[in-house]
């Protein structure tokens, strides 16, 4: 149960190798959070993000959970649920893709796609529908400024963004008198193994301070945060722009 | 589904509320209340999420409030358990009884006083509510009523007093009430410059009262930490009052205040403020005054004159924080006022008491010792952190804190704390073997 000071006391993390998942799960144990499941594809990631977690003093479960694979989220998320109320559920898990290699490969395309998108939105239903069933809980979910606009150089993971950011959106709506908090998250440029080798934009920010917006964010009852805050204005600049100029601007 | 907190303000969640008018409407909502659970919940005077349950059931109380039986020869009240200590009050005080313990509000009902184990100023005369509850009808898992008496089913007595409501509903109960002449207090007023003479003052002389408490001023500092006023008295005799006053000595009539507006900003409660309040509640109070006269409603429940006082506190609501720790810890203590006061916690509602021997409840919070509550706003920084220190000063001097005010508490800071909960959790596991009876604050708790 979340406290009156708004600590929570456990997570569910799906994507649970994912740098800006570690960083939150980190900080959330930090406080309060004694109670971490991480969901995830095997990996050593995986395993190392536990290790870590438990050294900090949670009790971490692992559970094999791969996004793609729709038909098994009932299962696997419902068993996160049957050992007690999860406060917190951080949807991180997202795949890049290779924006040059997708447009010849239209079935990786699809795979981006399949994960970011089509794999959230039933994780996201699977979770939530628990989540109402509890009377209370949160649901995190890490979009991306990349689902604001669409760009010449990574359309298809953002447009894969878009989507998600546009049901988590509604979904959020949908849930208003429910008792659970839908927060969509739009990190910018992250320093992560993801972008590793990728030119930094401007206003690039890390895990740790993604984190820490999330947490404030949950904190103060928000449906969006931006990562950093700064970019609510810059995106709202841009959106607006029209597409003959979006077009030749160097990003 | 509706949206229900504490006292505090902090931590709201949702639950399906049945409000029962009869034991038989009770037993039917327990029995149908599936996965999630249920929980009673009378005036939602607890501070956090005793009388929570998100996703369950919650039980309001309210609705089954017949006063059932007044035995005026032996002295004993039976009640339903919704009724409140202000109807008590109403109905007992004209007929020269009063509620045996009172806390600082009027609007509990009597199960949630036994559910609490509540305790009042009188705690060192007196011992807490359950010592003068006779018996009481518990609506259990399976769907039974049992007349519970602590002779004939000792352990689920004391399991349920101060058991916040996690080994049943309580329905109906039999109280021992205390006789009184009037319905006005005589009270003595003094201050103590600091801590060490308001702890001296406490130990000589609190032996002469009935009711005891001491406000202290937690923003003070240096030479003037601690500093107090003690107001402590007895109920009047009819030799006491005035003539006036002697014409209708046993009237009860509390005086009430507008509602606090529903929109406060938050902030308002900061060192500042609260230092200028502390100062001006300081200096306005008498050095000393004796025997002055003063309703029920204003020695004991100064607070329920101002209904919903609790907005003052804005949107993110407040916490109260109260310990218990043992007389022999003066040490302690001095460790955590001077550990608030350095802190700046803008606490404007700050009561030292002394209490007596403790009663058996397994969980009942009362023991004998020093016991120091203080509401606290939630947006206060570093707050947290704050807390938990002082939870482990008073887990370790062997003391405890108050789950009918927690909301915040660590669940493996609880054990150290009571040391029957063991043997609470294994009745509750043999009484309810589904855990039917649940609530946000057991969930939070691991109880």
């Amino acid at each position: 149960m979340k406290n009156a000071l708004g600590d929570h006391q456990s997570l569910l993390v799906l994507g649970g190798s994912s740098e800006i998942a570690r960083s939150t799960a980190r900080l959330m144990v930090g406080r309060r959070t004694r109670t971490v499941h991480l969901a995830g594809r095997p990996s050593p990631e995986l395993d190392a993000s536990a290790a870590e977690l438990r050294a900090l003093g949670a009790e971490v479960t692992v559970l094999d959970f791969d996004a793609a694979d729709v038909d098994s989220h009932a299962a696997v998320l419902g068993k996160a649920f049957t050992e007690g109320d999860i406060d917190v559920v951080l949807l991180a898990f997202g795949v890049l893709g290779d924006q040059a290699e997708d447009e010849r490969d239209p079935v990786a395309a699809a795979r981006v796609a399949q994960v970011n998108y089509v794999g959230a939105v039933s994780a996201s239903l699977v979770c939530t529908q628990q989540l109402r069933g509890q009377g209370h809980g949160a649901l995190v979910v890490l979009s991306s400024v990349a689902g604001e606009r669409a760009r010449r150089s990574n359309y298809i993971y953002g447009s894969s963004k878009a989507g998600l950011d546009v049901f988590a959106q509604g979904l959020g709506d949908s849930l208003r008198g429910s008792g659970v908090q839908v927060l969509v998250v739009r990190p910018g440029f992250v320093h992560t193994r993801m972008t590793a080798g990728l030119k930094p934009a401007p206003l690039a920010t890390t895990p740790d301070a993604v984190a820490a917006a999330v947490l404030d964010g949950l904190g103060r009852n928000a449906h969006t945060v931006w990562a950093p805050g700064a970019l609510r204005f810059v995106m709202s600049g841009l959106r607006h722009l029209p597409r003959p100029v979006f077009r030749r601007l160097p990003i | 589904m509706e949206s229900l907190t504490g006292w505090g303000r902090t931590a709201p969640t949702l639950a399906r509320v049945e409000r029962p008018t009869t034991v038989e409407e009770a037993t039917l909502a327990v029995l149908a209340a599936g996965p999630r659970g249920a929980v009673a919940r009378g005036l939602a005077r607890s501070y956090g999420d005793a009388a929570q349950n998100a996703g369950g059931r919650v039980l309001d109380m309210t609705g089954l409030s017949r006063i059932l039986d007044i035995d005026l020869p032996a002295g004993t009240v039976t009640a339903e358990a919704g009724v409140s200590l202000h109807q008590l009050m109403k109905v007992l005080l004209p007929l020269g009884w009063f509620v045996p313990v009172t806390p600082g509000t009027r609007y509990v009902t009597l199960g949630g006083a036994i559910g609490s184990d509540i305790h009042g100023k009188n705690h060192h005369v007196s011992g807490s509510f359950s010592r003068h509850v006779s018996s009481f009808d518990l609506l259990t898992a399976d769907g039974s009523v049992r007349t519970v008496t602590r002779e004939s089913d000792s352990d689920l007595f004391h399991a349920t007093v101060g058991g916040m409501g996690l080994t049943g509903v309580v329905t109906t109960a039999t109280v021992r009430l205390l006789p009184v002449r009037t319905s006005l207090m005589s009270v003595d007023t003094e201050r103590a410059a600091d801590l060490d003479e308001l702890l001296a003052r406490l130990t000589t002389t609190d032996h002469r009262y009935r009711y005891s408490v001491a406000w202290i001023d937690l923003l003070a500092k240096g030479g003037s930490m601690g500093r107090a006023v003690l107001t402590r008295g007895d109920h009047a005799e009819p030799g006491q009052l005035s003539p006036a006053q002697r014409r209708d000595p046993l009237a009860f009539r509390p005086a009430t205040l507008p509602a606090a507006p529903r929109l406060l900003p938050g902030g308002l409660l900061r060192p500042v403020t609260v230092g200028l309040f502390n100062e001006l509640w300081y200096r306005r109070a008498p050095r000393e005054r004796r025997g002055e006269i003063q309703k029920i409603s204003t020695f004991f429940h100064p607070l329920d004159g101002v209904p919903e006082w609790n907005r003052v506190y804005g949107r993110n609501g407040f916490l109260q924080y109260q310990f218990v720790i043992g007389l022999d810890q003066e040490r302690t203590l001095r460790r955590i006022v001077e550990r608030i006061s350095r802190s700046q916690c803008p606490s404007f509602l700050a009561v030292l008491k002394r209490f007596g021997q403790g009663d058996p409840g397994w969980l009942s919070f009362p023991a004998e010792g020093w016991t120091l509550a203080l509401d606290i706003p939630t947006g206060m920084p570093g707050l947290g952190g704050l807390l938990n220190e002082l939870d482990d000063e008073v887990a370790g001097a062997g003391g405890r804190v108050y789950l009918a005010k927690d909301s915040r508490l660590r669940p493996e800071s609880l054990a150290g704390m009571y040391p029957r909960l063991d043997d609470f959790r294994r009745l509750r596991a043999e009484l309810d073997p589904a855990g039917l009876f649940t609530s946000d604050l057991a969930r939070r708790l691991r109880l």
